[in-house]
């Protein structure tokens, strides 16, 4: 089963078109390729799409086996559409040296379902005080290119500074959770209108705003580049667009969630929708889909953080922080943006696919869908709709938002160099 | 009236009024020698405490034991939460051993909705305080005193608090207390206005039914009633403001101040006072300060909406003191 034809795919939203796989690579694209000796995938009607990337995914192994493995989360990723995700380094132990991520790595290689590129920690166990081995980890077999703390802010100015100047030994880059610890010291929802009334502890905009200020003028001054975590307010898109007018190297990230839902959702006190950073408000919800629309950010990341769900079935004040969302994203990201004419097919490719592995470094990912590129693709039927149920889900845990929420879109088939992953629908 | 009395917000003018009313009633009840009604018998009232206090707890205790309830007591501390039991095992062990009304009082805000709205439980769910969020039968009994005072006993049945202009002052960022009072009296037709320095005012009141001011002075004389809330000396160490006697000179009541008020205008008190920080001795024992009577009103007040939220169609009083009469 080498040779696999899909037939009639729209490529990225445009022509109907055959596009043949051999082996691990795109031999052809065009009309009326030959089936000989191939296996048919009948894709009218569907988009045909680069293999999805994550730049941020929390496969919660090694440590926390009990909400995801790097099997189930990668399983997910497929499932989602996926070919590629960043594993987070909060892991316990936390990836910050060559030994963990190299583990991550090859339990990635092991898994088959999605290639997995771990994230290193900036400092040593995600403290903000030492900087971890960060040279070390780039030089393992895991190739370690982005560098986060994610999680905890990089709250130190010095620490951040040396971090932003020390990965361009390597050409690497420090991914930012924005967050001023102190202003959000029991914080447990957007601060406004709605934290008011509910008496929950306010995570204040200027919070995330206040480090993004500052991270992108120390990015400017030693001449780094920086990615900025889940950008989550209209502020930040406008400070991250300031940045990019004077040409300095910082590029961002939003989440689907953040995209589709606001801070009106705690009013339930379910704790299924607690998440950091916080649900923001409608006004932030179409500042992040119009700089998501225009680039400004440049790309969307899942922020996937399974959780077991005695985290989540208690009072909102014990509960974790987090939401799955590798098997939902694209469907999130059809409603909010394609649905909404603000993106097409095209550019939903280049946020979630070229341009996070740009931002990545990532060989063999992102890539046009042409001859002689790597068989990385995800082909969507866009006409279906559904409600979500997360029994159905390959991830482990089961905490996402949008349990019972119709939404459109649905993965048939993703091929991972040339394998399919998903088939139907259904996981290979 | 709803099942649940989560939030002020569940109340309508006419539910309120009718809490209020029975209250009333109820409080015949303490006047007489026997203080006890037969309402809830056979009914078990849990009085569930994830954090300390006396106050509150022994008030529903005092209210569902004259209606003749059964009580148990759940206190968090030596119990098996305080050995990581989670709420929901312990609503569903309270569930099994057939709570009609679970009284909860928790440091996470929103943890009574979360009991009354995740199947846990089937029973009645009233808040006795949860976190930052609600205490809405605090803000019943503040706004049952504040009707016998300037409404009057008898004239006040039936009545809300139309046009009564009522100033809530101190910590009301961090104040449970405050949130359901602002509620509660705006539905009761009430102009509320919030007295703090902005640090204590949340960011987002701009959307609450009431006025927010940070001059005391400029406020006292046109308040009905002035309530003043605790404020805790650990905000001090979190630069809330600079020192508690810097607080206590700019929005703390003495005898100057209270002289300010008109004269019918009374002082409230939520308790426990901090004599000395937010209220000085002089005031705190001034036939205007009602802080006891506030306490007493609490029985009351609890006695009536458990009875309303458990006792069905049945009139309570009138048909305990039909069979008092019957007895005589």
């Amino acid at each position: 089963m080498s040779k696999i034809l899909i037939r009639g795919a729209q490529v990225l939203g445009g022509e109907s078109q055959d596009v043949l796989i051999d082996g691990e690579t795109i031999a052809a694209v065009g009309t009326g390729l030959s089936a000989e000796g191939a296996q048919v995938v009948e894709a009218a009607g569907q988009i045909l799409l680069p293999g999805l990337v994550d730049l941020h995914t929390h496969l919660r192994e090694p440590g926390r086996e009990d909400s995801e493995t790097v099997l189930t989360g990668t399983r997910a990723a497929a499932v989602g559409g996926f070919t590629a995700v960043h594993a987070m380094a909060n892991t316990f132990p936390v990836a910050d040296t060559a030994g963990v991520v190299e583990q991550v790595y090859r339990l990635g290689r092991e898994s088959g379902y999605c290639d997995v590129q771990p994230v290193g920690a900036v400092t040593v166990g995600l403290e903000g005080k030492q900087l971890a081995e960060l040279g070390a980890m780039h030089d393992s077999a895991a190739g370690v290119k982005v560098f986060s703390d994610d999680g905890k802010c990089v709250d130190d100015a010095v620490i951040m500074r040396r971090a932003l100047e020390y990965v361009k030994a390597f050409d690497g880059v420090v991914a930012q959770h924005a967050q001023e610890p102190r202003l959000t010291e029991g914080a447990q929802m957007n601060e406004g209108v709605v934290s008011a009334e509910l008496g929950l502890g306010g995570w204040p905009a200027v919070a995330e705003e206040s480090i993004i200020a500052r991270d992108v003028l120390l990015a400017a001054h030693v001449g780094s580049r920086l990615h900025i975590c889940h950008l989550s307010t209209a502020g930040s898109v406008e400070l991250v667009r300031w940045a990019k007018s004077k040409g300095w190297d910082v590029t961002a990230e939003v989440t689907p969630h953040h995209l589709l839902l606001t801070d009106e959702l705690v009013r339930t006190y379910d704790p299924v929708y607690k998440v950091n950073p916080p649900l923001r408000t409608q006004a932030d919800v179409l500042a992040l889909r119009e700089a998501l629309a225009d680039g400004t950010i440049d790309c969307v990341a899942t922020d996937h953080a399974p959780h077991p769900h005695e985290d989540k079935d208690c009072e909102w004040g014990a509960a974790a922080m987090g939401m799955v969302g590798l098997e939902t994203a694209l469907s999130v990201v059809q409603e909010t943006m394609v649905e909404t004419g603000l993106l097409d097919w095209a550019g939903v490719a280049d946020r979630m696919s070229f341009r996070p592995a740009v931002i990545g470094r990532l060989a063999g990912h992102g890539r046009p869908v042409a001859a002689g590129e790597p068989a990385n693709l995800t082909l969507v039927d866009p006409a279906y709709r559904g409600a979500v149920d997360p029994a159905g889900f390959a991830s482990r845990s089961r905490n996402t938002p949008y349990r019972g929420r119709e939404l459109p879109g649905r993965v048939t088939h993703t091929f991972l160099r040339g394998r399919a992953t998903v088939l139907d629908g259904k996981l290979a | 009236m709803k099942r649940h009395l989560i939030s002020a917000a569940d109340l309508t003018r006419d539910d309120a009024v009718l809490i209020l009313d029975t209250a009333e009633e109820m409080a015949r009840v303490a006047d007489r020698p026997i203080k006890k009604l037969p309402t809830l018998r056979g009914r078990t009232v849990v009085n569930l405490f994830f954090e300390d206090s006396t106050r509150t707890r022994i008030s529903f205790e005092a209210a569902a034991k004259r209606l003749s309830a059964d009580v148990i007591n759940f206190s968090a501390k030596g119990s098996s939460v305080s050995k990581g039991e989670s709420l929901k095992d312990t609503a569903l062990t309270l569930e099994a051993m057939g709570a009609d009304a679970v009284v909860i009082r928790h440091h996470a805000s929103g943890a009574p909705y979360r009991l009354a709205n995740s199947g846990w439980i089937d029973g009645a769910v009233v808040n006795a305080g949860d976190g930052t969020h609600e205490h809405p039968t605090q803000a019943l009994l503040d706004a049952f005193t504040v009707r016998r005072r300037l409404v009057g006993r008898d004239a006040g049945l039936g009545r809300d608090l139309e046009g009564r202009r009522i100033t809530v002052v101190g910590d009301i960022l961090h104040s449970r207390v405050a949130r359901s009072n602002v509620l509660l009296l705006n539905t009761l037709g009430a102009h509320v206005t919030l007295v703090a320095p902005p640090t204590l005012v949340p960011v987002g009141v701009e959307n609450w039914p009431c006025e927010v001011s940070y001059d005391l002075d400029a406020v006292l004389p046109k308040s009905d009633a002035v309530m003043m809330l605790r404020v805790q000396s650990e905000r001090m160490n979190a630069a809330f403001f600079p020192t508690e006697r810097e607080y206590s000179r700019r929005y703390g009541l003495d005898g100057d101040r209270m002289a300010r008020m008109p004269e019918h205008a009374v002082v409230m008190h939520p308790g426990p006072m901090n004599r000395g920080m937010e209220i000085t001795a002089e005031v705190a024992d001034s036939d205007r300060c009602t802080v006891v009577e506030q306490v007493a009103n609490g029985v009351s007040i609890r006695m009536a909406v458990l009875y309303l939220l458990l006792g069905g169609a049945e009139p309570a009083v009138t048909t305990a003191s039909a069979r008092t009469e019957e007895t005589k």
